[in-house]
C-alpha cells in the first residue's frame, strides 16, 4: 500500500511540475514541514506537495491536477491564522499564494481597488496612503497576514465595529472553484444578481475554492480622529460603559479593553502610558466629521465618570494617539515575555454581559491552576482570553485545553458564539455541535458540497467529522508579529 | 406549540409552498411568461408576526419575519434605533430580506444583507433550523444568512430572525443642484446617499445636527440647496451599464438605476449558474420552495 501511495505522489507530483514548473513544486521535508503548521497551537499537520503559484491560471492548474489524483488541497497565505484552518490534513497539495502579492488596479473615484490574496493587509493601506482612502480590516496581524486570509477567515481587528468585518469590504472575487472552473462572485459596483455567493465565500476558509483575485472596497480616511484612554478600578464599570456608550447612540470607531494583567506585561515594555494600578483600561476611538466626533468625546468622558472611571485621558496628539494603540497592539508580544507558552481564545459574547462573563472565565482557569488574561474588542463583545503557561511543565497541556473547554462553555451560555473572527478551523470544530442541531449543521453542509462535489477543498476544516487531523495542543509559541 | 412549530407544520415536508410577506413585490424573480405561485397546487404560507426581543445596548432586534417593517420601525424608534432594511408600504421583514434590496442610504446604513444576524427558518424538509447567531460579530461556521437575503426564498423560508440594528441620525436633510455627483462626493466625508437624474444630484446627509450643518455650508458653496426629499425613483431597477437611460435615477456608489421601463437581467456566467443551481438543488432537491422563482431573473 505504501508502495503505491509513494507511486501516486510521485505522478503527482510530476503532473503538478509539468503544470507550473518543477522549480515551484516542492516536495522536500523542509518545506513539508514548514507548511504543516500556521500560528494555531495544532500540531501534526501533513502537508503534501507544496506550489507556489504565480497567476491564477498555476491555482486553477495545481487545483485540476490535485483533484484529478483524488488529492486533497488547501490554499496557504501568511499562515498568521490561529484556529489551524491552514493545517495541511490528507497530505493535501498546498498551494501558497504570498507569492501573487500585487496590487492590480486601485480606482481612487469608485473607492476600489483590485488585489492578489497575498497582498499583506498593510501593505495595501500603506500604498494608499496620502490617498484620503485606506483598506478597513485590520486585524492585529495585518503587517503579515495576506488580503487572502482575511477572506478565508472574514477577518476583523478593532475598527470592525464601526466599518464592519471583512466581508463588508470585499465587492467582488476572481475564485478558483474546487473543480478548477474559474468564476467572478460579486460585482465591483452593484450586488450581483442571485444569490450572494460572494457573501458565503468570504469566510469560507478555503473550503468553497481560492480566491484568486480580490475587489475591496476603500473606505475614505475619517476628517477627524480622537482617542480616549480611560481606566476602572473594576472590570464591571468599563464593561457597563461600553454598554451605556452604545445604548447612548454612539458607535465608536473602536472600543478595545484590556485587563490589569496585560497591562502589567505591556505598559514596562511600550510606555504608553496606561495606569498599573487599574483593574481594566479602556481605549475608545470616535471618528467622523470634527463637530460631531467633538460632541462624541465629551458623551464618552461622562458616560465614563457616571459608571466609575478613574481618569478619563484624551489623547492631545497623533504622537499620544499612536502611543495608546501601540501598548493595544503589542499586548501579545510583550505577554510572550510573561511564560514561554500562550494560547489565545476568541468568542464572541452579549456585550452586556462581559463582565460577568470574565469573571466566570476567570474563576473557572484559576481553578485549573493557570493564567488567564484579557485584551478585547470590546464594542462588539469579541472576547480574547488569553491562557498563559510553561508547556515544559508536566500535566499543563490538558489543563489548558480544559480551560479552552470551559471558556467555550461559559461563552455559550451567556448567548454567545465559538468565534468573532479566528475562524472555526480544526481547533473549534468539535464544539460546533454545542452551538448548532444536526439541522443546522447539514444545511452548512448542503452548502459545502454545492461548492466541493467531491469533499476536496481542504478537507475535515469547520464542520466536525469523525476523522482526525493534527493535536490540539502543539507546544509552542506564536511568532511575534502576527496575532488575533 | 410556539409560533415557530406552527409556522414549521403549515409548510410541511412536501407539496409546492410559498411564503407571501406583504406581496408588494409579489412577481419579481418570476418569469413574465409563467405565472409563479398560481393556481391550487401551490400553497401560500405566511411567517410568524411579532417583535420578540429588542435590546438596545447590544443593537439587536428578535422579531418574526412576518412582521410589517412599520411595525418593527415604530417599536425601534422608541429607543433611537431602525434598521437598514426599506421596502414599499406594507413590506414585512422577511419579504424585504428575501428580495434583499438596500436603501439608498446604504452608504451610510450598510447593505440589506449585513442587516441579518441570525434566521430560524424552515427547511424544504419541513424541518427548523437556524444559519448564523445572536451576537453582532461571528464567524461559526458557514454565513448562511448571506446566502437567504435576497433568495425570495428559494433555499428555505424564513421564520424569525435576529436584526443588527442602528441609531436614528440626529438629523437628516436633503439637497440638490446642477452639478456632477462626483463634485458632491468630494465635498463631503460619507453622504448617506447620492442620486443623479441626468442633470442634477441629490444627497442626504444623515448624523450630528452640527455635521449636517456643516457639510450642508459645503454643498451650497458648490450651489446645492435644501430639498424636501429625494426625486420619486421609477419603478423598475436595473443595474448600471454605462449610461442613464430617459427617466433614469442613477444611485451613485451603489450602481442601482431606477428606471421607467423593464430591463432584462443581467446575464450569468454558465460555471455561476451552475453552481447556484446545485446550492438551490442542495437545499431543494423537489424543487418546492416558492417554484417558479429565480433570483437570477431579478435585474438589481
Amino acid at each position: 500500500m505504501a508502495a503505491e501511495t509513494d507511486r501516486g505522489t510521485d505522478l503527482l507530483v510530476a503532473d503538478l511540475e509539468a503544470a507550473i514548473g518543477s522549480e515551484r513544486v516542492a516536495v522536500g521535508g523542509g518545506a513539508r514541514r514548514l507548511y504543516s503548521r500556521d500560528s494555531s497551537m495544532i500540531a501534526g499537520g501533513r502537508a503534501g506537495p507544496v506550489c507556489f503559484a504565480e497567476s491564477t491560471d498555476d491555482v486553477a492548474a495545481c487545483v485540476r491536477v490535485a483533484t484529478a489524483h483524488g488529492r486533497a488541497f488547501v490554499a496557504r497565505g501568511a499562515g498568521t491564522g490561529l484556529s489551524g484552518g491552514a493545517v495541511p490534513c490528507n497530505e493535501p497539495v498546498v498551494i501558497v499564494t504570498t507569492r501573487m502579492n500585487r496590487i492590480l488596479e486601485v480606482d481612487l473615484d469608485r473607492r476600489l481597488a483590485w488585489v492578489e490574496p497575498g497582498v499583506v493587509n498593510l501593505d495595501l493601506t500603506r500604498h494608499l496612503a496620502g490617498s484620503g482612502l485606506h483598506f478597513a480590516p485590520d486585524p492585529s496581524s495585518q503587517q503579515a497576514c495576506t488580503i487572502g486570509g482575511n477572506v478565508a477567515n472574514n477577518a476583523g481587528g478593532p475598527h470592525c465595529l464601526a466599518y464592519g468585518v471583512t466581508s463588508a469590504h470585499v465587492v467582488a472575487l476572481e475564485v478558483v472553484l474546487p473543480d478548477g472552473s474559474v468564476v467572478v462572485l460579486g460585482d465591483e459596483l452593484c450586488d450581483a444578481t442571485g444569490y450572494d455567493l460572494r457573501g458565503v465565500f468570504v469566510g469560507s476558509e478555503g473550503t468553497f475554492g481560492i480566491a484568486t483575485r480580490i475587489a475591496v472596497r476603500l473606505t475614505p480616511d475619517p476628517p477627524a480622529v480622537r482617542t480616549l484612554l480611560l481606566d476602572f478600578m473594576d472590570i464591571a464599570d468599563a464593561a457597563e460603559t461600553v454598554s451605556a456608550i452604545i445604548a447612548a447612540g454612539v458607535v465608536p470607531a473602536a472600543m478595545e479593553m484590556m485587563d490589569q494583567g496585560v497591562v502589567a506585561a505591556v505598559e514596562p515594555f511600550v510606555g504608553a502610558g496606561y495606569p498599573l494600578d487599574a483593574a481594566a483600561v479602556l481605549i475608545v476611538e470616535l471618528d467622523g466629521l470634527p463637530a460631531g466626533v467633538s460632541l462624541e468625546v465629551d458623551l464618552v468622558a461622562e458616560m465614563g465618570r457616571a459608571h466609575g472611571a478613574r481618569t478619563v485621558r484624551v489623547a492631545a496628539d497623533e504622537e499620544e494617539r499612536a502611543r495608546i494603540w501601540k501598548g493595544r497592539k503589542n499586548a501579545f508580544g510583550a505577554i510572550a515575555h510573561i511564560k514561554p507558552g500562550y494560547y489565545l481564545h476568541d468568542t464572541v459574547v452579549p456585550r452586556t454581559r462581559l463582565a460577568e462573563v470574565v469573571a466566570e472565565i476567570n474563576e473557572a482557569v484559576e481553578r485549573l491552576d493557570l493564567i488567564v488574561m484579557h485584551v478585547f474588542h470590546a464594542g462588539d463583545g469579541n472576547l480574547h482570553p488569553l491562557l498563559v503557561f510553561d508547556p515544559r511543565e508536566p500535566g499543563v497541556m490538558d489543563r489548558v485545553a480544559a480551560a479552552g473547554e470551559e471558556i467555550v462553555r461559559i461563552s455559550l451560555a451567556a448567548g454567545g458564539v465559538l468565534s468573532g473572527e479566528h475562524g472555526i478551523g480544526l481547533e473549534k470544530r468539535r464544539f460546533m455541535p454545542m452551538l448548532f442541531t444536526p439541522a443546522d449543521l447539514a444545511a452548512q453542509l448542503r452548502l459545502r458540497r454545492a461548492f466541493d462535489t467531491q469533499g476536496l477543498a481542504n478537507p475535515l476544516k469547520i464542520l466536525p467529522t469523525s476523522a482526525s487531523c493534527g493535536d490540539v495542543m502543539g507546544l509552542g509559541t506564536v511568532p511575534e508579529g502576527v496575532w488575533t | 406549540m410556539n409560533a415557530m412549530e406552527r409556522f414549521r407544520d403549515e409548510v410541511g415536508a412536501d407539496g409546492a409552498v410559498c411564503v407571501r410577506g406583504g406581496g408588494t413585490r409579489w412577481t419579481l424573480g418570476t418569469s413574465p411568461y409563467v405565472e409563479a405561485d398560481e393556481g391550487p397546487e401551490v400553497r401560500v404560507v405566511t411567517a410568524p408576526q411579532g417583535i420578540q426581543k429588542h435590546d438596545p445596548a447590544e443593537m439587536t432586534v428578535m422579531v418574526g419575519a412576518g412582521t410589517a417593517l412599520t411595525d418593527l420601525a415604530a417599536a425601534l424608534s422608541l429607543h433611537g434605533q431602525e434598521v437598514a432594511l426599506e421596502g414599499p408600504p406594507g413590506s414585512t421583514v422577511g419579504g424585504t430580506l428575501a428580495v434583499g434590496h438596500s436603501s439608498v442610504r446604504r452608504p451610510r446604513i450598510g447593505a440589506a444583507r449585513d442587516t441579518l444576524l441570525q434566521a430560524e427558518c424552515v427547511g424544504a424538509d419541513g424541518a427548523l433550523f437556524k444559519a448564523g447567531g445572536p451576537t453582532v460579530k461571528n464567524v461559526t461556521g458557514y454565513d448562511l444568512c448571506r446566502l437567504l437575503v435576497g433568495s425570495l426564498g428559494t433555499l428555505a423560508l424564513l421564520g424569525r430572525v435576529i436584526l443588527r440594528t442602528r441609531p436614528v441620525p440626529e438629523q437628516t436633510i436633503w439637497m440638490t443642484g446642477g452639478v456632477l455627483p462626483s463634485d458632491v462626493l468630494a465635498a463631503c466625508y460619507r453622504p448617506a446617499g447620492v442620486l443623479w437624474d441626468g442633470t442634477s444630484t441629490f444627497v442626504r446627509l444623515e448624523g450630528y445636527s452640527s455635521d449636517v450643518r456643516d457639510e450642508a455650508q459645503s454643498l451650497a458653496l458648490l450651489g446645492l440647496s435644501g430639498v424636501d426629499g429625494p426625486p420619486s425613483l421609477p419603478m423598475h431597477r436595473d443595474r448600471w451599464r454605462g449610461t442613464l437611460p430617459a427617466g433614469g435615477v442613477l444611485e451613485v456608489s451603489t450602481g442601482v438605476l431606477h428606471r421607467p421601463d423593464p430591463a432584462l437581467p443581467a446575464p450569468v456566467a454558465p460555471a455561476v449558474r451552475a453552481l447556484a443551481d446545485r446550492v438551490r438543488a442542495g437545499f431543494d432537491p423537489g424543487g418546492r420552495l416558492n417554484p417558479g422563482r429565480d433570483p437570477y431573473l431579478v435585474t438589481a
